[in-house]
């Protein structure tokens, strides 16, 4: 065993290594995987002066409590996330965006993320993950990657293979976002939708089901009517599809969703809007706004720039 | 031939073969995935084959869906793009525990069950499409009068192993998931091998499946 560790005192509600994801398998089956939040998981990682594909923590509403074992080490967290860092001689709220030094016997506490769903924390160094297909990203469906393919269980010890010593404090001013308005393309089962439907998508407020994971955001509000069809030939999915179910409800794939479906697709969410969505906790209220593909790309290099100007902060 | 190519969202193509469900469809389909995957487009970051589809989506920074819609387009397949095809054996056992929805298809299809266990095993199976969970085969064509709706209620936990079947498809469980097919038995081999990261599916598109009934004690003494 290697000689820093940390000891899982809580593992949080559902607690994974991730880290970019494993493309290329769709037509094996499988799933993309890796954080939900992307910009959040770049942000940690380059605040700890990681490569940017290393592995992180995800945690999702309640985070893990952890005791560290060890020689100093560094961490940040990023998100909307409150934690204490506690030593022998004293307990700090921590701050997200800003790294921390702890030392043997210290403990960090996640009580929970607030108004969202995710955060995520990294080392100056490296946690010891196993890698398939080039990720360490855990599915827990599929038992896929690190930790067995599981989500971090109570009790267990969390390796660390390496140390970076050569570390300085660092920290950036940010602040998330909440999102109200998912900005969607068209899907292509669109007209599958009555007029009334289509007018309902769009102005009516859906409420976030409590039923939503990591590979799906289920959707409660207006029923949907499908004038044509409730199912299509299984065809494949990506992350943002929203499907609409055979009782009307519509579903929004995320980033462990199943690689083919068999529902009609009556919108995708845009690029640029994917961070924000994935972060809208249960009982969230969204709305739809149809906007145009180059429209959706505009935006998306526009949400890059930010995310390149807050990596170059760091 | 692909047909048409739209949008599917602003970072993936949405290739469609048109209508019809058929061998011919299909092949098609799985040989623009060959040829695109052979490629190495370094943009493209998944293609995903079914019936009369391919998806292909992409790093919105690396390229957008136009440029990228241009460049599939100007793909040709020729004769020489040939399918890879094996034939695999299937062992399934149709005995209880594992053919948890006999009565139902004797219901359903009005056939005592050695007329459906004789349709379904005198079949030579294509394989359509792989996926919704890991290294699951989608298998067809299953005869008209074999063809049955999903469960009404789909199974919160379909046991490992189980062999489902649907309108004219027939599916392997590759580990224990939710779902809605009709489940006539259940393999003891390993049809996804997650330890295997070059070839973890046992069945591929393109390929041939037969299933071969063996007893409650053949399964239980099957040696991998």
């Amino acid at each position: 065993m290697s000689n820093n560790y940390f000891e899982v005192i809580r593992s949080g509600i559902n607690t994974t290594f991730q880290d970019k994801g494993r493309p290329n398998l769709y037509h094996l089956g499988i799933p993309f995987s890796g954080a939900m939040d992307n910009r959040n998981y770049l942000l940690v990682n380059k605040l700890v002066a990681n490569d940017l594909n290393n592995p992180v923590l995800e945690f999702a509403y309640q985070g893990p409590h952890l005791k560290y074992i060890g020689e100093k080490i560094s961490f940040a967290i990023t998100g909307d996330v409150s934690f204490k860092i506690k030593s022998k001689t004293s307990e700090i709220d921590g701050n997200c965006y800003e790294t921390y030094e702890i030392n043997d016997g210290d403990e960090i506490d996640i009580f929970s993320t607030n108004k969202s769903v995710y955060g995520y924390l990294s080392l100056s160094g490296k946690f010891d993950v196993t890698y398939q297909w080039g990720s360490c990203s855990t599915n827990t469906k599929s038992k896929i990657g690190s930790n067995n393919g599981k989500k971090l269980q109570n009790q267990q010890i969390i390796e660390i293979s390496k140390i970076n010593k050569n570390f300085n404090k660092k920290r950036i001013n940010y602040v998330n976002t909440k999102i109200e308005k998912i900005r969607v393309i068209k899907g292509t089962n669109f007209d599958y939708f009555s007029e009334i439907a289509i007018n309902n998508f769009f102005k009516k407020e859906f409420k976030v089901s409590k039923l939503s994971d990591r590979m799906g955001m289920r959707l409660e509000g207006t029923q949907l009517e499908n004038i044509y069809n409730s199912n299509i030939k299984s065809e494949g999915l990506i992350k943002g599809v929203i499907q609409v179910t055979g009782d009307g409800n519509p579903i929004i794939m995320l980033s462990d969703h199943g690689t083919i479906g068999g529902y009609p697709k009556i919108a995708v969410t845009i690029s640029a809007d994917y961070d924000r969505l994935v972060q809208l906790p249960s009982g969230s209220k969204i709305k739809f706004q149809q906007i145009e593909l180059s429209d959706a790309e505009t935006l998306f290099k526009m949400y890059e720039m930010d995310t390149q100007n807050l990596l170059n902060q760091i | 031939m692909i047909k048409n190519i739209l949008n599917l969202g602003d970072a993936a193509l949405y290739c469609d073969f048109g209508q019809d469900i058929n061998k011919e469809t299909n092949s098609y389909v799985i040989k623009y995935f060959n040829k695109i995957q052979k490629l190495e487009i370094k943009s493209i970051n998944n293609i995903t084959p079914s019936y009369n589809k391919l998806i292909i989506s992409f790093d919105l920074n690396k390229i957008r869906f136009n440029e990228l819609k241009n460049l599939i387009e100007k793909i040709q397949i020729d004769d020489e793009d040939t399918l890879k095809k094996k034939v695999i054996e299937i062992p399934i056992c149709c005995e209880e525990p594992y053919s948890l929805d006999f009565s139902r298809l004797e219901e359903k299809l009005k056939l005592n069950k050695e007329q459906i266990l004789k349709n379904f095993f005198k079949k030579k199976f294509f394989c359509y499409m792989t996926g919704f969970i890991a290294g699951m085969p989608f298998l067809g064509d299953l005869d008209e009068n074999m063809r049955i709706q999903r469960l009404e209620t789909p199974r919160v936990k379909v046991p490992k192993g189980s062999i489902g079947i649907t309108e004219q498809f027939a599916n392997i469980y590759t580990f224990e998931s939710p779902g809605g097919w009709n489940i006539i038995g259940n393999t003891p081999i390993e049809v996804f091998d997650n330890s295997k990261e070059k070839e973890p599916n046992l069945i591929n598109p393109g390929d041939t499946v037969i299933f071969k009934e063996i007893t409650r004690e053949q399964y239980l003494n099957y040696e991998q």
